[in-house]
């Protein structure tokens, strides 16, 4: 269309119809071409791509992303050392409950160990008082056995005396002569030994 | 009602290649908003971010983690440049979606220019880093010897039509998407001058069509800015690591 009137224009420059100034007017606003592939505006573009894409470039890498780059280090240096800080309470509270655990398993020994003492010392004492009545008990079984056997001997001897004197009266009422003392003796020393 | 009408370039004031244009006036605008928004959003740098320092900082990780997935913590260094081109273009995508507003990266030469800036930093910083073997880019190994010069050839056509491939996708599919926005927008004013109140009726057809559009073009606006980014990335890692 724009180049309808350009052409129009040309051949008769000068002689405008109102719908050829009114295409006129749409080709001064619009611009006659592609407005991309318009190569006078390349050096405005480029110069003020330029310009503002240096001003981007210098404001980003000078001052925005060092900005948020230690924005994100402060934090990840504040988690770090959060997590250091938890870990090394963790470590804390375990070394307690080892400590605690430690002590628990102390005072149960001692208690273990005292028992044990007590226990032995009450043992050795029952055992002390036991064998001293065994003892003394023994004593007196003993005693009591000698004053058997003393009795036995002595009634034995009384035994031996009379059966010596009824064999020695026997044997002189029968031959009518006292026989030799110690052949009674022997004899009667024999037959309480059957 | 012409939809080329929205990337008319009109000087503002000055003339010539000082004139400060609409085109300008919206590169100002973008590098103040960007720059307002990083400043202000980590002004008290808090401890724990409220909105608009968690909005600062989550541009500023995703930009990083792109640039270290794509070109290694070598990449790192360009990581200011990857930034700033990603806001830029996503800001003047974005500050495009109003109406009446003005596209910047709508024109070829700004796209192209960016490009050119990605590509010239490749190769200037291929070259410093690797020397000549930077070159290996075009010879990947273990090609046969008699299929090495059409592989080097395709290698070299390739990086060469890198620049315009990255210029053309984003300036396209800025100037594709606004143009069918303002057609579809134009057919409903059409259809009600022409015919009336059964115009208006029918106008409900292109003007969903225009609000889904609409919608689309948000995505279509972050997405190219995303896709200029992680291309950038990926150049920017032949220049580190130029070995295949």
């Amino acid at each position: 269309m724009s180049e309808t009137t350009q052409l129009l224009n040309e051949i008769s420059p000068g002689a405008t119809t109102p719908v050829e100034s009114v295409h006129q007017e749409v080709h001064d606003e619009h611009g006659s071409a592609f407005p991309p592939f318009e190569s006078d505006t390349f050096a405005s573009q480029l110069l003020w791509l330029a310009i503002t894409f240096g001003a981007l470039y210098f404001l980003m890498s000078r001052i925005a992303l060092p900005r948020v780059a230690s924005i994100l280090e402060v934090r990840s240096d504040r988690i770090a050392t959060d997590l250091a800080e938890a870990d090394r309470l963790k470590q804390e509270t375990e070394a307690a409950i080892a400590a605690y655990e430690g002590s628990l398993a102390t005072a149960r020994a001692n208690a273990q160990k005292i028992a044990g003492e007590t226990r032995d010392k009450v043992q050795k004492e029952v055992d002390a008082q036991r064998k001293a009545l065994e003892d003394q008990l023994a004593g007196r079984l003993a005693e009591a056995e000698k004053q058997i056997a003393a009795t036995k001997m002595k009634a034995l001897e009384n035994v031996r005396a009379i059966a010596t004197d009824a064999a020695t009266d026997i044997v002189a009422q029968l031959l009518g002569d006292k026989p030799d003392t110690k052949a009674v003796e022997a004899a009667v020393e024999a037959s309480l030994k059957n | 009602m012409d939809p080329i009408h929205q990337f008319a370039i009109t000087p503002l004031f000055g003339e010539g290649t000082f004139a400060f244009t609409n085109s300008s006036l919206f590169m100002v605008l973008t590098v103040l908003t960007i720059t307002l928004f990083l400043i202000l959003a980590t002004g008290r740098g808090a401890l724990v971010p409220g909105r608009w320092q968690s909005l600062a900082e989550l541009s500023y990780e995703f930009v990083a983690n792109t640039v270290r997935q794509s070109a290694g913590n070598d990449g790192m260094r360009f990581f200011p440049l990857v930034f700033s081109l990603f806001m830029f273009v996503l800001v003047a995508n974005l500050f495009g979606m109003i109406p009446y507003s003005f596209t910047v990266t709508s024109h070829i030469i700004v796209t192209f220019a960016l490009a050119m800036l990605v590509i010239t930093t490749v190769i200037l910083y291929g070259f410093w880093k690797n020397g000549l073997h930077f070159l290996h880019l075009f010879v990947p190994s273990g090609i046969p010897v008699f299929l090495l010069p059409l592989v080097v050839a395709i290698e070299v056509i390739s990086f060469l039509s890198r620049p315009i491939s990255l210029s053309v996708r984003l300036f396209a599919n800025m100037l594709a998407g606004h143009i069918t926005l303002k057609v579809f927008a134009g057919f409903v004013v059409q259809l009600v001058a022409a015919l009336g109140a059964l115009g208006g009726v029918l106008a409900i057809l292109p003007l969903g069509m225009a609000v889904a559009l609409q919608g689309l073009e948000f995505l279509v606006a972050f997405l190219q800015a995303y896709v200029f980014t992680i291309l950038t990335c990926i150049y920017l890692n032949d220049a580190i690591h130029p070995g295949h």
